[in-house]
């Protein structure tokens, strides 16, 4: 197969490339230049938008012996996750921006340009299990639980699957450190990029501000509707936040407080107690089946709703584009705009990815 | 593998390969005052000698240099502090939209920290900057303008400048222009005498000398403060052991180009028009930007299109993938392909400014690398044009 290898500059990329390289496909290697102002060595590497990060990729695709570009995708990613990111904000809802660029951007607007110059498939480092059976893609999560990205690409559709290779799904991610060193990867010791790569100082808030401007509004007690303090904006909240509310005094049981809901229009924000933040039910739509099948019926399944953690036990019905999930225990920190991910558990080949859909609403 | 990309770096020549390994097995600091730096110095004097000779100026005018770009530094930089330093008024500096980022991030530079202040001289619709665009630009106020720069030849669509009558105006004004005549050596007659310029700049790798060496011609007259201090060995202008192998090679390389100028500009003409008749047959819609193709004032070794509908991006990289190696003109540090602003100054688009390729022949050029692009350019295309833009911005989605 002729084959794109996304490389970021990380390990992972790296490593991954590599492998296809040895599984005797034909390999390009692309770095995307995502930020329009890149950051320069003094500005350090984090995130994957560096001119360092684009030399690391170069440096590795030289060892591999492919083909090295660098693709400018900076408008793209700028109209498809950054102004998403900001406008899901500001629209009081907390989004993923990494599951966007992975819909939007890697196996979008990269895979079309792929398809379109004469290659089959776009390679990346990803951690998940990915297996086409007679053209149906199974998704699968990683055989490394603690890097396990399969909630981050089950928003692709089945069509996006069956162009995308995943080839460190099988690994753990000290054997994918070991395998670079080996290979004289440079990259092998370089440490994982956390965070969003657009926000190279890691202060979302501070982002978000400047984007967005104050928006001034109140904090309310949910129960009695009480103005408990002022602040600048709901984009500076996520449901289940319960640091820097601003609050001066403590609730009248001593109980700490957290935001429950956010109101973009009238700008409210309204807090309580944990109790009030657990969620048994959830509504979802923009449902996507990345084998093809959607429910048949009630399902049992493990819901999660966050890249690392807030997974619980549910029963899941679907009706056309959306999905209604009953959950066995609840979850708290459930925000409207992040993404539902459904699994079927499967302790030894790793759970599999029966859907996943848009969180709307929660009860 | 088929070389389309002379513009960007060309061969080095047999005879300057030669040059250079001769001198590079024999030791002496040509400042140094015994015989080893003596025979040392002699190779660096008649270096100077032999480039002076070719390029029409005196053998006191050449600063050897590390290239194209310290050249480009030492006259833009050198000058404008001189000139500045002067005279407190003189801070504005002409300087063409087309030049070179040599050029244009070092009067960037000189605005954002030195306090100049730049003139930017437009250009017309095939990149060439006019007499009277620089009269008008100095008529403004001749008594603030420190000095003048504008490319002789230029690097992305190969349209060469009328730079005589440019200095002509500016000496009317009493302003140095400064010329970066890297593209052009080799290509045009180049004389610094008879241009009227300053300031000229010239490299070895571009004319089939080896990287990292060129020169500065500074006219006598001309007051410039250096970049590097040092030992001063370069007129006081430029400091730095002399790079004598380099220098040697550079200066055989200089000389050829010259002497073989005319013999090697009807070869190179010849399959330059090969390629675009070639271009045009296999791409019907291909732009040739610049000049039209038979104009005198055009470099012989450049042919640059614009393909509608496709990325240069996406084209480079399939036609690297046949062996054929061109360029999408200019680069930024990380590797990507932005929009021209050549092509930009010229007036296109910045969707036309990316899709377009430069395709630069020199003198190892041969009718096989023109046959081998008109075999590969269709599919190329074709193939680059499914792709589209996408990437650079949201297509429009179910139309």
């Amino acid at each position: 197969m002729r084959v794109l290898a996304a490389m970021s500059g990380g390990v992972d990329s790296a490593v991954a490339a590599a492998r296809a390289v040895e599984a005797g496909h034909d390999v390009t290697g692309v770095h995307l230049a995502l930020s329009a102002k890149p950051g320069t060595l003094r500005t350090g590497a984090r995130g994957c938008c560096t001119i360092e990060d684009s030399r690391d990729a170069r440096r590795a695709a030289d060892i591999l012996g492919i083909p090295f570009y660098v693709w400018d995708f900076a408008e793209r990613f700028t109209e498809e996750v950054v102004e998403t990111f900001v406008g899901e904000y500001a629209a009081g809802r907390t989004p993923n921006p990494c599951v966007t660029c992975n819909e939007k951007i890697k196996f979008e607007a990269l895979l079309e340009k792929a398809i379109a110059l004469g290659f089959d498939a776009v390679c990346t480092g990803h951690y998940a299990r990915l297996s086409v059976v007679d053209g149906v893609p199974e998704l699968r999560r990683s055989a490394d639980e603690s890097k396990d990205q399969s909630y981050v690409l089950a928003s692709l559709t089945p069509e996006q699957l069956r162009h995308a290779m995943f080839p460190l799904g099988g690994s753990r991610k000290p054997d994918v450190r070991a395998e670079a060193a080996e290979r004289g990867l440079a990259v092998a010791e370089k440490p994982d990029s956390h965070d969003i790569c657009f926000i190279p100082d890691g202060d979302t808030k501070k982002f978000l501000e400047s984007r967005l401007g104050e928006r001034p509004g109140d904090l309310v007690d949910a129960e009695t509707g009480a103005v408990l303090g002022k602040h600048t904006g709901v984009h500076g909240f996520t449901v289940g936040q319960r640091k820097g509310l601003g609050i001066d005094a403590p609730a009248p049981d001593g109980r700490p407080r957290y935001v429950l809901s956010l109101e973009p229009v009238s700008g409210t924000v309204k807090v309580g107690s944990s109790d009030e933040l657990a969620v048994s039910r959830i509504d979802a739509d923009r449902a996507i089946w990345p084998s093809q099948r959607p429910l048949d019926g009630p399902t049992e399944c493990v819901v999660q709703v966050r890249a690392h953690g807030g997974m619980a036990p549910a029963v899941a019905e679907a009706d056309g584009d959306e999905v209604r999930m009953s959950l066995r225990e609840p979850l708290t920190g459930v925000a409207p705009g992040q993404v539902a991910v459904l699994y079927r558990p499967d302790a030894d080949e790793g759970d599999v990815v029966l859907g996943s859909a848009k969180i709307a609403a929660t009860a | 593998m088929t070389y389309l990309d002379h513009a960007a770096t060309t061969p080095m020549s047999p005879a300057a390969i030669a040059a250079m390994t001769d001198a590079m097995s024999t030791v002496g600091n040509a400042s140094s005052l015994h015989s080893s730096g003596r025979r040392a110095r002699r190779v660096v004097e008649e270096a100077r000698e032999a480039v002076a000779e070719a390029l029409d100026a005196r053998p006191s005018e050449v600063i050897f240099t590390g290239g194209g770009t310290e050249s480009d530094n030492l006259a833009v930089k050198g000058i404008y502090w001189a000139r500045r330093d002067a005279d407190a008024r003189r801070r504005r500096i002409l300087v063409s939209a087309v030049e070179h980022h040599a050029v244009l991030d070092t009067v960037t530079w000189l605005a954002d920290h030195e306090g100049a202040e730049l003139t930017w001289l437009e250009v017309d619709a095939a990149g060439r900057v006019h007499p009277e665009t620089v009269r008008a630009a100095l008529a403004e106020e001749p008594g603030d303008v420190a000095l003048a720069t504008v490319m002789w030849a230029n690097n992305e669509v190969g349209t060469v400048n009328p730079v005589a009558d440019i200095a002509a105006v500016c000496a009317e004004y009493d302003v140095p222009l400064h010329t970066d005549a890297v593209q052009a050596v080799g290509g045009v007659d180049v004389g610094f005498a008879a241009s009227g310029a300053q300031a000229l700049t010239v490299t070895g790798h571009k004319i089939g000398g080896p990287y990292g060496v060129g020169a500065l011609l500074l006219d006598r007259s001309a007051s410039c403060l250096p970049l590097l201090h040092g030992g001063g060995q370069e007129r006081e202008v430029r400091s730095g052991t002399l790079d004598v192998p380099g220098i040697h090679a550079f200066a055989t390389a200089v000389s050829a180009a010259v002497e073989h100028r005319r013999d090697s500009a009807d070869h190179v003409t010849k399959l330059r028009d090969d390629l675009i008749a070639a271009v045009r047959a296999e791409v019907p819609d291909a732009v040739l930007n610049g000049l039209p193709a038979e104009s005198p004032d055009r470099l012989p070794g450049i042919a640059h299109f614009t393909f509608p509908g496709c990325a240069g991006d996406s084209l480079l990289m399939l036609l690297d993938a046949k062996g054929i190696e061109c360029s999408t003109g200019s680069a930024c540090t990380a590797g990507v392909a932005e929009p021209s602003h050549v092509l930009t100054a010229m007036g296109a688009d910045a969707t036309a400014a990316r899709g377009s390729l430069r395709f630069s022949l020199g003198h190892t050029s041969t009718r096989d690398d023109v046959d081998a692009l008109a075999r590969e350019l269709r599919g190329v295309v074709d193939r680059a044009r499914q792709a589209g833009l996408s990437g650079m911005r949201k297509q429009k989605q179910e139309a």
